[in-house]
């Protein structure tokens, strides 16, 4: 029972790195940004609900309700004013800028929340567990898990089933074209952003439920989610997804033999695809 | 005859590089105008400064009354000017009737094409319709890129050289689908290599060389002399 119970455990810990990536993976998709504020935009949102739930009292799954379209604003403001400009021909302007917004974020975050580490309470539902099977789970750990099936099932119906979804491939295909279709991808590219912000803001509500945060939690969150990517290959969301629970399960097998090589086995895994894949597992066909 | 549209002493430039040398064209409602001239004349470049996706001064393009050479593509089209662009553009991530939906992502208000009035002018099309645009023979994808621009009920329809490297049955199988458009009291440009194609649909022939109009006129009017060496910028003997 006990190595397909740590597999169980991997799989849904998978759940959550799947979360921190899919925002990386539809902005990523979408404009080929990479944002390495993005683990740094997930501890943000932590803090935004543990504050929105500590001072005003409210569910942590409540309080993610209304710091959802907060960040959603903050997502599409910054990527219209602020990334937009960045994008071009040349790839380093936005991982600079990127990078200067990660170390704003952190020492902002420093100087608001102090370096304590925090986590956000959710009552009776921490350490809860329910039967699966012949399997005992924890409860959180499977609602975060069938929040990121929700959340990457969701997206892939807007991507390809709206005319939302559309204009978003089409401006990643060609951004030229597109304007000829009346599409403004500047305009495009900043709801994107606050999508993916919209998922950052799931992922920081089970990052900030699971375990302690502080505001230098971020760059781990980035390796994770990045990894996640590049395993299950750029661009595919349920490669995303597939991508996190094979960092997942390595995790937690590795921590299975020894405690301490929980995150090494990690690395591992993700170097082993690299090597065998370079392209990740479901890479998109067209690029 | 009132024109809809017009450049006026129209330049562009590709960063230092002047593409149009003030460029005077005039396109009335209904009408078909063709644009020709030898490769690098600066028909692509044309279509594109009309389109919005090189800049132009205000006055340099107008539209009804309107000043319209500083707008974006997105404003262009929103006008009701749709384009056709050359080597097709269509999105290699969108099935063909996403490419079509697409083309109708900011309709200009009502107006005669819908889906279902572009399949009946490209019946393959409908067969077609599931398969990623890309996977279509040239020809079709053609229709595609035609069908796409048609699907935002455009009052001008730019179309870059829609022949090039199809076989002639298939040139003559889209151009069949002319008269349909012209119907709707769309006006059209067409950039095109193939003189004779030119001269057949059009009402009004530009010819460019180096960025300049080197000749206009009725198709009727023009004598190849004239269409040689303003194609060409030599008279017709002198040229290899
Ligand atoms: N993106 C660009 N950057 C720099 N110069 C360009 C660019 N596009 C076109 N040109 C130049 O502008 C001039 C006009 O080109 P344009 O594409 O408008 O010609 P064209 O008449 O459409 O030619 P063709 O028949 O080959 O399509 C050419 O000298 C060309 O080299
Ligand atoms: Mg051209």
């Amino acid at each position: 029972m006990s190595i397909i119970d740590t597999i169980v455990q991997g799989v849904l810990l998978g759940g959550l790195y799947a979360l921190f990536a899919a925002g990386l993976s539809l902005v990523f998709g979408i404009m080929r940004l990479v944002n390495l504020a993005h683990g740094d935009l997930i501890v943000l949102a932590a803090f935004l609900i543990l504050l929105l739930s500590s001072a005003l009292g409210l569910n942590p799954f409540f309080a993610a309700l209304i710091a959802a379209p907060l960040m959603f604003v903050a997502g599409w403001a910054l990527q219209y004013f602020v990334l937009n400009r960045t994008l071009g021909n040349d790839v380093l302007p936005p991982l600079l800028v990127t990078f200067g917004i990660s170390t704003v974020l952190q020492n902002g975050l420093l100087e608001a929340f102090s370096a304590d580490s925090r986590r956000v309470s959710i009552g009776a539902l921490e350490g809860a567990s329910t039967g699966l099977g012949p399997l005992n789970v924890g409860l959180m750990p499977l609602i975060t898990f069938l929040s990121a099936l929700t959340v990457i099932f969701g997206l892939n119906q807007l991507i390809y089933r709206t005319a939302l979804g559309r204009a978003f491939r089409a401006t990643s295909d060609d951004i030229v074209t597109a304007g000829l279709m009346g599409i403004r991808p500047q305009r495009i590219f900043a709801v994107a952003t606050g999508l993916a912000m919209v998922v950052v803001t799931i992922a920081a509500l089970y990052l900030g439920t699971r375990a302690n945060f502080d505001p230098t939690s971020g760059p781990s969150r980035l390796i994770y989610a990045f990894e996640a990517v590049i395993i299950g290959g750029l661009g595919s969301l349920w490669g995303t997804l597939a991508g996190g629970v094979i960092l997942g399960v390595a995790q937690t097998l590795g921590a299975a033999v020894n405690p301490e090589w929980q995150i090494l086995a990690g690395h591992l895994a993700f170097l082993a695809v690299l090597v065998i894949k370079p392209r990740g597992l479901f890479p998109r066909a067209v690029d | 005859m009132t024109a809809m549209l017009e450049t006026r002493g129209l330049r562009a430039f590709y960063g230092d590089f002047q593409a149009l040398f003030g460029v005077d064209i005039a396109v009335a409602k209904g009408e078909t105008v063709a644009i020709i001239g030898a490769n690098g004349a600066g028909k692509t470049s044309l279509m594109r400064a009309i389109s919005g996706i090189l800049a132009s001064e205000p006055g340099m393009i107008v539209y009804r009354d309107e000043p319209i050479g500083a707008l974006a593509a997105p404003d262009v089209l929103a006008r009701g000017i749709a384009m056709v662009p050359e080597g097709r553009r269509l999105f290699p991530s969108l099935s063909v009737e996403e490419n079509l939906l697409i083309g109708a992502y900011r309709r200009n208000g009502e107006g005669p094409w819908t889906l279902e009035s572009v399949y009946e002018l490209f019946p393959i099309l409908r067969e077609r319709r599931n398969n990623p645009a890309t996977a279509l023979s040239g020809g079709q994808q053609q229709m595609v890129a035609i069908g796409r621009a048609l699907m935002s009920n455009p009052d001008v329809l730019l179309c870059d050289e829609i022949s090039l490297g199809l076989a002639p049955v298939v040139v003559r199988d889209i151009y069949a689908a002319f008269p349909r458009i012209r119907q709707t009291g769309a006006s059209i440009v067409i950039v095109e290599q193939d003189i004779a194609q030119a001269l057949k649909v059009a009402t009004q022939v530009y010819c460019l060389m180096e960025g300049r109009v080197t000749l206009s006129g009725h198709p009727e009017a023009l004598t190849r002399e004239q269409i040689h060496q303003a194609y060409f910028g030599a008279p017709r003997h002198e040229h290899h």
